[in-house]
């Protein structure tokens, strides 16, 4: 059967990760290949690397993260950050990226997602929405929660999916760094509405809450990022938790 | 070891770069990606990645003169050792039924088809970590991998073989569907070994000592 993805997460700034795990037998924790690596041993389903890098000209770094990183790691890589045209995307995919998640860019241009997944196909194109609650629904926002949209999350998904997006990413803002677990009813709704599937995002605390992405929310996949930089649960523990907590997870082969 | 010169076909589609580089890491930087039909003469074993859509990758192919008829020639004619990825792997069926019905090479007798899992809690695509079921472990590219690997798959379309005894292995997503096809000198996987880990990488490695009989 097909297992619950763990998704461990990455932040990048100008090519150096700003926010890891302190691995006290990396030499260089805040190169991005040596964390990879790190998490490829220790059996990460998946690898996000966000690139906060705020401004365009260093921007260019992530493509050397990218292609230094799939030369050593055989395993899914996506990438998110200021993705904003056809021509990121193919960078990106040529330098080793297998999927790319876009957010703001398709704020703006809604069908620039379609044109993406008409060039590249649905698989590679994941849209991340950053949602908050507000008058009892769920609205868009982007640049970390700061700027309203005034678009229903819900309805939202159901449109990326309709222009071709292979998955979505589904991020609370509400939640996300307050460690109370991922807004599962918005991420519920999300996932029941859409076909593809979704990974939940934002708020992970305690190994229960990876469960409860899955379990209750639906999700396909768990993301998390602050659990793991700052070593409070590895890979390891999380899978051994959710398989005893009866969700189906790849567990590390020995060879 | 013999100098192998596998040739992985690159016609444009996806994510030909992370195929190149599991095979450069598996056989010490000797590959050769071309969409060059006269290259393919040189090859030792021939690799077809693909992902998208069936007709855009049927497509994909046709656009380089000469390209197809030379990959006929060296596997069909040459029996090279033939790897088919993904899209590449369902190219060897008979016929895909995605947007609109396309000849495939008719290597393997069967049908391209949407996938309908039997479950409609089920997400499509089939994306993620699937645990293989082998029918026949002692082909050459697939003996010692382990009984139940784990490998990643991201496809809404599926291989229906018309022939069982040309199912490798499948894996369960509301039903059985085909995960390894082969007959010969061909084999094709649904999922990507390229980013399989440690398991998808082994299978290149016996992949490229293979030399295409069973």
């Amino acid at each position: 059967m097909l297992k619950a993805r763990i998704i461990p997460c990455l932040d990048v700034d100008k090519g150096r990760v700003v926010k890891g795990v302190n691995f006290v037998d990396l030499v260089d924790a805040g190169d991005p290949v040596e964390q990879a690596k790190v998490y490829d041993l220790a059996g990460a389903d998946e690898l996000c690397f966000l690139d906060i890098t705020a401004s365009s000209e260093e921007r260019d770094t992530i493509f050397d993260v990218v292609s230094q990183t799939a030369e050593q790691c055989f395993m899914p890589l996506t990438v998110g950050g200021g993705v904003r045209s056809l021509g990121d995307i193919r960078k990106l995919l040529l330098a080793g990226a297998d999927k790319v998640t876009i957010n703001t860019a398709a704020i703006h241009n809604p069908d620039f997602v379609q044109e993406a997944a008409l060039k590249f196909g649905s698989q590679c194109i994941v849209v991340a929405i950053d949602a908050k609650s507000k008058d009892a629904k769920f609205e868009v926002f982007t640049h970390g929660g700061r700027n309203e949209t005034g678009i229903e999350a819900i309805e939202w998904a159901k449109r990326m999916t309709d222009f071709g997006a292979g998955e979505i990413l589904v991020t609370s803002m509400d939640r996300d760094g307050t460690k109370s677990g991922f807004n599962i009813e918005l991420t519920k709704a999300i996932s029941d509405a859409v076909a593809v599937p979704v990974i939940a995002s934002g708020g992970v605390g305690t190994l229960e809450h990876m469960v409860e992405g899955i379990r209750d929310a639906n999700a396909s996949a768990v993301l998390a990022a602050s659990i793991f930089h700052f070593g409070v649960y590895s890979i390891e523990e999380v899978k051994t938790y959710m398989d005893a907590a009866g969700v189906a997870v790849r567990r590390a082969e020995s060879a | 070891m013999l100098k192998k010169t596998p040739v992985i076909i690159d016609y444009g589609s996806g994510n030909i770069r992370s195929v190149v580089k599991s095979f450069e890491h598996v056989n010490g930087g000797q590959v050769l990606s071309t969409n060059d039909p006269l290259e393919l003469e040189g090859a030792s074993h021939i690799v077809l990645p693909g992902v998208g859509a069936f007709a855009d990758c049927k497509a994909g192919l046709k656009a380089f003169p000469g390209l197809v008829d030379a990959l006929i020639e060296q596997v069909v004619g040459e029996k090279k050792p033939f790897l088919g990825i993904c899209v590449g792997m369902q190219l060897m069926a008979t016929l895909g039924r995605e947007h609109g019905e396309t000849a495939g090479f008719d290597w393997i007798r069967g049908n391209v088809v949407k996938l309908k899992p039997d479950n409609i809690n089920l997400k499509i695509p089939h994306m993620g970590w699937n645990e293989l079921v082998f029918h026949k472990t002692t082909h050459p590219v697939l003996s010692g991998l382990g009984s139940t690997p784990h490998a990643y798959f991201v496809h809404s379309y599926c291989f229906e073989a018309v022939n069982v005894e040309h199912v490798l292995a499948s894996v369960e997503y509301g039903g059985l569907i085909t995960a390894i096809v082969g007959r010969d000198n061909l084999i094709g996987t649904q999922f990507h070994p390229e980013k399989s880990q440690h398991f998808g990488l082994d299978l290149i490695k016996q992949f490229l000592t293979w030399d295409g009989t069973q």
